[in-house]
């Protein structure tokens, strides 16, 4: 290859045409194409996550009770496993983990195209059911009443069967890719921890998926064709189905926030200008928590009915998940101990992402507690809880990394100002509508109900305000990525100083990542 | 190319009629056909066969035996957790109150 490589070509313009977008095999089109869809479903669910706010802002309500469960099923659905689930891992994962190995593609780029196809046919078949009779389940499709309840449901749960396979198909392909492709030079631990991340969450995918089908399977079965897994009048066991659905559910949670810590490790280092503290520390815990993730789903069934002694080992078993947690979150700070921190947009969402995440996850060990979890289960708390966790941390890292990784991604800058305009929009929103559900679930307010008595009414339109705001501010952010994308100043190959591979590369890369195969020396981090 | 094993026929030949010797051995073990019975371990015997048998063919057939190692790990964690699924889930079954229980 010649010294001087044509750099105006790149992967946006290798090849045109709306066909050859929907063809494509390059990682990072179809790391695009996610972004594209991605965001698309964010709206949609967001939108739902607005109706139910507007249901709540008063007692009485606007909207009938049967339409404000499918709100609620709906957004949950759409927000899960169209949203949260392939955020990180299909679409910022897609783009950045072949660059950060230092290879060309994934290791089956065909079956990276198909993934995507999956996630399109799934959603599609989920939102036929959204005309068709609606789904009112809530996301978790319990038995028995998912049995009982209306034949829109069974669209719903084959859709997200069908998008079930998108997510083992990238699990697959990113454990192989992380086996077979590391550039010359790259062990294991030469590996940003973005990879480590991606790697715990696709063995996840892989194992814990098919549990899943498998689960949605037999409703299905079951509700079309009678056949007793669930239903107790057939010989089924409706504790069963939590089980099986919890035991793929939660492990789902670490898909969702294993990959949004790797690149919270990403940006704390690059902002920090210094070397990451205790990589081996971080990188093992994603592994750790990876694993201990498999024994602890028995906590969402304190009060299922299931026995007492199951609920005592799920509860101890469940405050494990803290330790490795709690060692991630103690490197980051002491990553940025004495670091030069600069405060640019990614970097705030990280630290946002350390706020809210720690609320998120000691809110979790208090929900561990099985004595607490008798009182708050079902609750406003659990909703606050999650959406900490889902939200403050999953959604905070998607952000960050959008804003991170965007000039390599378009090769343009975005405005700085509207990005941390955004930001502030967005995390004190947040606060504003999920604090007081704290509150509310304290005091007994239950979940999924469209309507509430007089004395929650202040905390609850305090809450929808909240909601209103946080909109506002992802109508920013999605105004600064447009402007970005249409006015951006031309963004130069490495803007924030970073060490990983893909700031070596042109921005935006090659339609083959790298003019030369690239050869590693040290570790990823080496500021100083 | 490395990583490609010479299939050995006298091998696989062994390993089939193994298997098949075994599918006969859980037929004659079984109470219709020849009377044996060994109350509650009749299910552990032919679960124990079965799962001989599916070790053969993981060990052979597919070749884990002496393929890499990390092939043998990967199918060696995929099985305990589905047992890890299976053995948490009945802890629960099994210790459950009674029906009739006023607990
Ligand atoms: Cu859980």
């Amino acid at each position: 290859m010649s010294s001087a490589a044509d750099t105006s070509k790149n992967y946006l313009n290798h090849e045109k045409g709306l066909w050859s977008w929907l063809t494509t095999v390059d990682h990072k089109r179809i790391g695009i194409m996610y972004m594209i869809t991605v965001l698309l479903f964010f709206a949609i669910g967001g939108a739902f996550a607005m109706l139910i706010r507007l249901e709540l802002f008063a007692p009485g309500g606007t909207f009938e009770a049967q339409v404000y469960n499918q709100f609620m099923t709906f957004h949950g659905a759409i927000m899960v496993f169209m949203v949260i689930i392939p955020g990180i891992p299909a679409f910022l994962g897609n783009f950045v983990l072949p660059l950060h190995l230092g290879a060309k593609d994934v290791a089956f780029p065909k079956v990276n195209l198909m993934s995507w196809y999956c996630l399109i046919v799934g959603a599609i078949i989920s939102f036929i059911s959204l005309f068709y009779h609606g789904a009112d389940t809530g996301w978790t499709f319990y038995t028995p009443y998912s049995i009982q309840t209306d034949n829109g449901t069974i669209l719903l749960v084959l859709g997200a069967f069908v998008m079930g396979f998108s997510s083992i198909l990238t699990g697959v392909n990113f454990v192989a890719t992380t086996h077979r492709l590391r550039c010359k030079g790259m062990g294991f631990f030469q590996m940003p921890l973005f990879v480590w991340g991606l790697y715990s969450t696709a063995i996840l995918q892989v194992i814990a998926t098919p549990v899943l089908g498998i689960t949605l399977l037999l409703l299905a079965a079951e509700k079309i064709m009678g056949i007793g897994f669930f239903d107790p009048k057939l010989g089924g066991d409706p504790v069963l189905f939590q089980h099986f659905f919890w035991f793929y559910s939660h492990p789902a949670v670490y898909i969702m926030i294993l990959p949004a810590m790797g690149i919270i490790s990403e940006l704390i280092t690059a902002f920090s200008r210094k070397v990451i503290f205790g990589y081996k520390a971080i990188a093992f815990s994603s592994v750790g928590i990876a694993a201990v993730s498999f024994f602890v789903w028995g906590h969402h069934m304190f009060v299922s009915g299931q026995s007492e002694l199951a609920g005592v080992i799920f509860s101890f078993l469940t405050m494990l998940v803290g330790v490795p947690t709690a060692i991630k979150t103690f490197n980051w700070v002491a990553t940025m101990y004495k670091g030069s921190i600069q405060f640019q947009s990614p970097m705030l969402y990280a630290l946002g992402f350390l706020f809210l995440f720690t609320i998120g996850g000691v809110t979790g060990i208090m929900l561990a507690t099985m004595a607490m979890d008798v009182h708050f289960h079902d609750t406003y708390f659990v909703v606050a809880h999650f959406h900490y966790v889902m939200v403050g941390g999953t959604l905070m890292a998607i952000m960050g990394g959008i804003y991170y990784w965007f000039p390599k991604m378009f090769g343009k800058m975005y405005s700085e100002l509207g990005a941390q305009l955004s930001f502030v929009l967005i995390f004190v929103g947040f606060n504003v509508t999920f604090f007081p559900q704290f509150i509310l679930g304290a005091k007994g307010m239950p979940r999924r109900y469209h309507d509430y008595p007089e004395a929650f009414s202040f905390l609850n339109s305090v809450s929808s305000i909240g909601s209103w705001t946080i909109g506002l501010g992802f109508i920013v952010a999605l105004i600064v990525i447009i402007h970005g994308l249409l006015k951006g100043a031309k963004a130069p190959d490495n803007p924030w100083g970073a060490k990983t591979l893909e700031w070596q590369t042109t921005s935006p890369p090659p339609h083959e990542n790298f003019y030369t195969d690239p050869v590693v020396t040290g570790g990823p981090y080496e500021y100083r | 190319m490395a990583g490609h094993h010479q299939l050995n026929f006298k091998v696989l030949r062994n390993t089939l009629f193994a298997l098949l010797s075994l599918t006969i051995l859980t037929v004659l073990v079984a109470k219709p056909v020849s009377g044996f019975d060994a109350g509650m371990f009749n299910f552990v015997i032919a679960m124990g066969i079965a799962s001989l048998k599916a070790g053969l063919v993981l060990a052979y057939f597919m070749q884990l035996k002496d393929d890499n190692k990390l092939y043998l790990g990967l199918m060696i964690s995929c099985v305990f957790f589905l047992l890890l699924f299976f053995g948490l889930s009945f802890i629960d079954i099994i210790s459950r109150a009674p029906v009739d229980s006023t607990l």
